[in-house]
């Protein structure tokens, strides 16, 4: 970034000392950002380091196998690489139509005086530390889900051909639909403040003619508005999958850490975070070095949605800019 | 026939309507529920002696090796994170806000912010407490500061990306005019832009300490913990989400309620802090209007 | 991660003045949780004593040892004894300083705790999923008294790793062919069937909302949380309840003067009284110690622990070392460390 600064001839001496406090800036600045690039590519190396004896040692078999044997030290990823695409996708499932239906209300129904104290409220539930989330999962949630969700679905849903299998099991309470829904709870304000956003950056305008059209708000909300940001709240839902994905004291404690696979959303599972939480300080070994490895399957998971969040929001960012 | 269309499109509507407030009930049912439960429980344990003793005497004890713990360990964190993620942000988006560097900056920096805070702590383990242990030769092993080195990664991201996208709010008039008048960059940087865009990066700042300071897991092997006072940086320190942690798992039930007042503490903390965050940044936005 | 680390090491230097705590000796240990309570019981009554802080971490036992090995700490705990080989790879010496007793527990209803009966085949058969009714005859055999209630079991485990379950499955691949060649033992293992809690509070959680369920837990926690516990058919065929005097019985019955290094694992003991799943846990230290003084508190302390801190260990329900192995204890200081 060149300065095209004016030059007079008294003022030479403090020019050259001002660009010499410049380039230094810059660079102060530059080494702190490459700190953080740094940083994380440290991080993530020192995991394909550390899961090297199984990335390497087992190759495509780590992905594959569902074993995970400690005893007989023969693992495979695949139980918890299900068990966190289960629990996250459960997660995008139930928060979507949750988040979209509280940036509508946030938008276009409350009162205007209503929208900065509800929305702080459901932004606060982005500030709930996860071990809280996990201890109320346990202890309070759990017996809920035990007591009137689960027996209701088993004997709802459960019945129905086909998707029956997804909600039959005992009354346990944990288990994949369980964490699914604290999942949902925890990246609902995520995903709700950036559909908010969005939604307020529809042109006036456009919604406007719409109204004295007599479009209803939901057809404004589902014909304009929607289609309007379409990527960008799917870059915002791709956002809260992202924290879906690591999460761990909040889900361990409530979905049952069971390496089976399971049909069932009632029954237990386990996940990428959860197995390395639970298993790592016990671990010695090719055990530890297959925890380390999941952690670096985290990692590529996390890179790849992201990926895909950044190339909606760009041609979102696209289509604003043409417009 | 068109009443019947108009018919079908209000009922529609009003349904849209009320499921959209059903949503947001929901959603702060959640919260309320929550929140509901930490506070019955933990206000059963909280008292004096929460405060004034330490952890050592157990189910005569307190937490107050644990809080001062936390405190020291979580200022350091904020010491260490909020001047380089500052730094790192206004790089980003006064010198890099469109070059390829940057781009792969932010990815990187977004990928940090959902990596499991567990191998962050182990990265530090290995870099900070293994050579720490092999200089001192072994006098000085696992520390406050490897401690607050851990919890400085999981804020930096925070920092860094709301630095970035609140200069980037900063109107380039504001810029232009600044250059014109044969400002230098850095003065432009520090004296014109970050005041500006001040109350945002200090929501950044404090968004960061409310994430970082409920964690346990990269504290177990960088603070390790202790069970009596500690002040030094180097020493082993104990911390609220540690202590927590250790409790639950102890099969006295009187340290149960204990940890159940430690979680509340960090509950207020936290949400305390987000309250904060939001009335400065919305005193901000209101005073540049 | 160099220029980080170097950072680092700058703010150290840069903070080492400041800190400045030569003050009474701070040493540090960290492994095992099952010791956690006793542990740090003891740490405060030795501090009150002699002004040394003795800092115990319940990371667990592989934590532990894996930092005894690294040298971060003075001693490891560990709930599961290093073999003969291992100790003298790394220069090592280690010897028990807590018994204490592991049990199954259970939520059936109508059946209060230390009502149940079972052997250590009954068991292993429950926890591969082979029995899965509490009405299976196998069950009612042993409890010929008891109305059990038709309901499928739930069997809940560990879901971290942990020297509880080490002590639990190395029990029954003792007494269970099947259970040895099917699953084995370790501090965490394939389960067959059931749902992992994480942590002694996730046992009891489970344990406490699931029906007919059941699982394994260290006896304070059963006893102090109010959960069901069974009673167990020991080695002699005798049917024993747990508590103070069967973990004393087992500890009393082992063959310590023919184990090595301490190395005998107490499951499944012999004596009519034995309780057949009392564990040991180990302290693990450096023979030549690169901090002897740092190293002689830790001698300080469990000699001091091992003598007056036995009535502080049975209010915990642990149970008191018998004096032999006390004494085979400080012969084994004697020979193998460095002072």
């Amino acid at each position: 970034m060149s300065v095209a600064s004016v030059t007079l001839d008294s003022n030479r001496g403090r020019d050259r000392t001002d660009a010499r406090n410049d380039a230094l800036f810059r660079w102060a600045l530059r080494f702190c950002a490459l700190l953080v690039l740094a940083a994380l590519l440290g991080a993530a190396l020192s995991t394909l380091w550390g899961g090297r004896e199984v990335l390497f040692g087992d190759g495509w078999r780590f992905l594959t196998s569902a074993q995970w044997n400690p005893v007989e030290n023969r693992y495979g990823a695949w139980a918890p690489i299900y068990g966190t695409l289960v629990t996250s996708l459960i997660a995008i499932v139930i928060a979507v139509p949750l988040s979209f239906g509280i940036a509508l209300f946030l938008t276009e129904i409350a009162p205007a005086w209503l929208r900065a104290p509800i929305g702080t409220g459901i932004e606060l539930l982005a500030a709930i530390p996860s071990i809280i989330y996990g201890m109320w999962g346990l202890f309070v949630f759990v017996p809920f889900m035990a007591a009137h969700v689960d027996p209701l679905l088993d004997a709802s849903l459960g019945r129905l051909p086909w998707i029956g299998t997804l909600f039959q099991g005992p009354p346990l309470g944990l288990g994949l639909l369980t964490a699914g829904i604290v999942l949902a709870v925890m990246i609902v304000p995520f995903i709700s403040s950036v559909m908010r956003e969005v939604f307020q950056t529809v042109p006036v305008r456009l919604k406007e003619s719409a109204y004295a059209l007599g479009s209803t708000t939901w057809e404004v909300a589902w014909d304009i508005v929607l289609p309007y940001t379409r990527q960008a709240v799917i870059g915002g839902i791709f956002l809260g999958l992202g924290r879906a994905l690591g999460e761990t004291m909040a889900v361990t404690f409530v979905l049952g850490n069971a390496y089976g696979l399971t049909a069932s959303l009632l029954m237990p599972g386990t996940s990428i975070s959860s197995s390395i939480a639970n298993e790592f300080n016990e671990a010695a070994g090719l055990h530890r070095s297959a925890l380390i490895a999941l952690g670096f399957l985290l990692f590529v998971v996390t890179f790849i949605v992201l990926l895909i969040a950044r190339w909606m929001l760009r041609s979102l960012q696209r289509k604003a800019g043409k417009a | 026939m068109s009443t019947r269309i108009h018919r079908r499109r209000h009922a529609k509507n009003i349904a849209a309507q009320v499921l959209a407030s059903a949503a947001t009930l929901l959603a702060l049912a959640f919260l309320v529920w929550i929140l509901w439960e930490t506070i019955s429980r933990g206000l059963q344990a909280i008292g004096i002696s929460l405060f004034t003793k330490i952890t050592a005497y157990a189910d005569q004890g307190g937490l107050a090796n644990a809080i001062v713990g936390s405190a020291i360990i979580d200022a350091m964190a904020i010491a260490l994170s909020a001047p380089i993620g500052v730094m790192a942000g206004a790089y980003l988006a006064e010198y890099a806000r469109s070059t390829r560097l940057g781009a792969t900056i932010r990815f990187l920096n977004d990928i940090l912010l959902s990596a499991p805070s567990i191998v962050l702590g182990l990265f530090v383990y290995v870099i900070v407490v293994l050579p720490m242990t092999a200089v001192t030769n072994g006098t000085t092993t696992f520390s406050a500061l490897a401690g607050s080195i851990a919890l400085a990664l999981i804020g930096l991201p925070v920092i860094v990306r709301t630095t970035d996208e609140m200069l980037q709010l900063v109107p380039s008039t504001l810029r232009e005019a600044a250059l014109s008048l044969g400002i230098p960059q850095w003065k432009l940087t520090v004296q014109v832009l970050m005041r500006a865009a001040g109350s945002g990066i200090l929501t950044g700042v404090l968004l960061a300490l409310a994430r970082l300071s409920g964690e346990t897991a990269p504290l177990l092997f960088t603070a390790f913990g202790n069970n009596y006072m500690a002040f030094g940086p180097l020493e082993k320190m104990a911390s609220l989400p540690a202590a927590i942690y250790q409790y639950t798992n102890d099969p006295n039930p009187a340290l149960h309620a204990i940890a159940w007042a430690g979680a509340l503490l960090i509950a207020l903390f936290v949400l305390a802090l987000s309250l904060l965050a939001r009335t400065v940044f919305a005193r901000g936005k209101t005073s540049h209007d | 991660m160099q220029i980080l680390s170097k950072l680092a090491f700058a703010l150290g230097l840069g903070v080492a003045g400041l800190s400045g705590s030569a003050m009474a000796a701070d040493v540090s240990g960290a492994g095992s949780s099952f010791v956690y309570p006793v542990l740090s019981k003891w740490s405060a009554s030795f501090a009150e004593k002699t002004g040394n802080h003795v800092n115990y971490q319940s990371i667990g036992s592989g934590g532990g040892i894996a930092q005894i090995k690294a040298g971060t700490v003075d001693f490891g705990a560990s709930d599961k004894p290093l073999d003969a080989a291992e100790l003298k790879e790394f220069g090592l010496g280690q010897f028990p300083v807590v018994i204490g007793g592991i049990v199954p527990v259970y939520n059936i209803e109508g059946i209060e705790p230390g009502k149940l009966v079972l052997d250590g085949d009954v068991l292993a058969r429950i926890f591969l999923g082979k029995i899965s009714n509490w009405n299976d005859a196998a069950i009612a055999k042993l409890n010929p008294g008891l109305k059990l209630p038709t309901g499928q079991i739930t069997v809940v485990h560990r879901a971290d790793g942990s020297g509880t379950t080490f002590n639990f499955t190395n029990y029954l691949s003792k007494v269970s062919p099947e259970w040895k060649a099917a699953v084995g033992e370790g501090t965490a293992v394939q389960w067959p069937t059931g749902v992992g809690g994480k942590g002694n509070e996730g046992i009891s959680a489970y344990i406490g909302q699931i029906k007919n369920s059941i699982g394994y837990a260290e006896y304070a926690y059963a006893l102090k949380n109010h959960i069901g516990y069974a009673l167990l058919t020991n080695a002699n065929g005798k049917t024993v309840k747990p508590g103070n005097a069967s973990f004393q019985a087992a500890a009393a019955g082992a063959d310590w003067a023919h184990a090595q290094d301490f190395n005998l694992i107490m499951t499944n003991a012999p004596g009519d009284e034995a309780w057949p799943i009392t564990a040991t846990t180990w302290a693990i230290m450096y023979k030549q110690p690169k901090n002897a003084a740092n190293s002689a508190v830790v001698f300080d302390f469990f000699r001091w622990s091992l003598t007056h801190g036995q009535a502080q260990a049975q209010e915990l329900d642990y149970v008191a070392l018998p004096d032999a192995l006390t004494q085979k204890i400080e012969a084994y200081w004697q020979a193998q460390f460095k002072h």
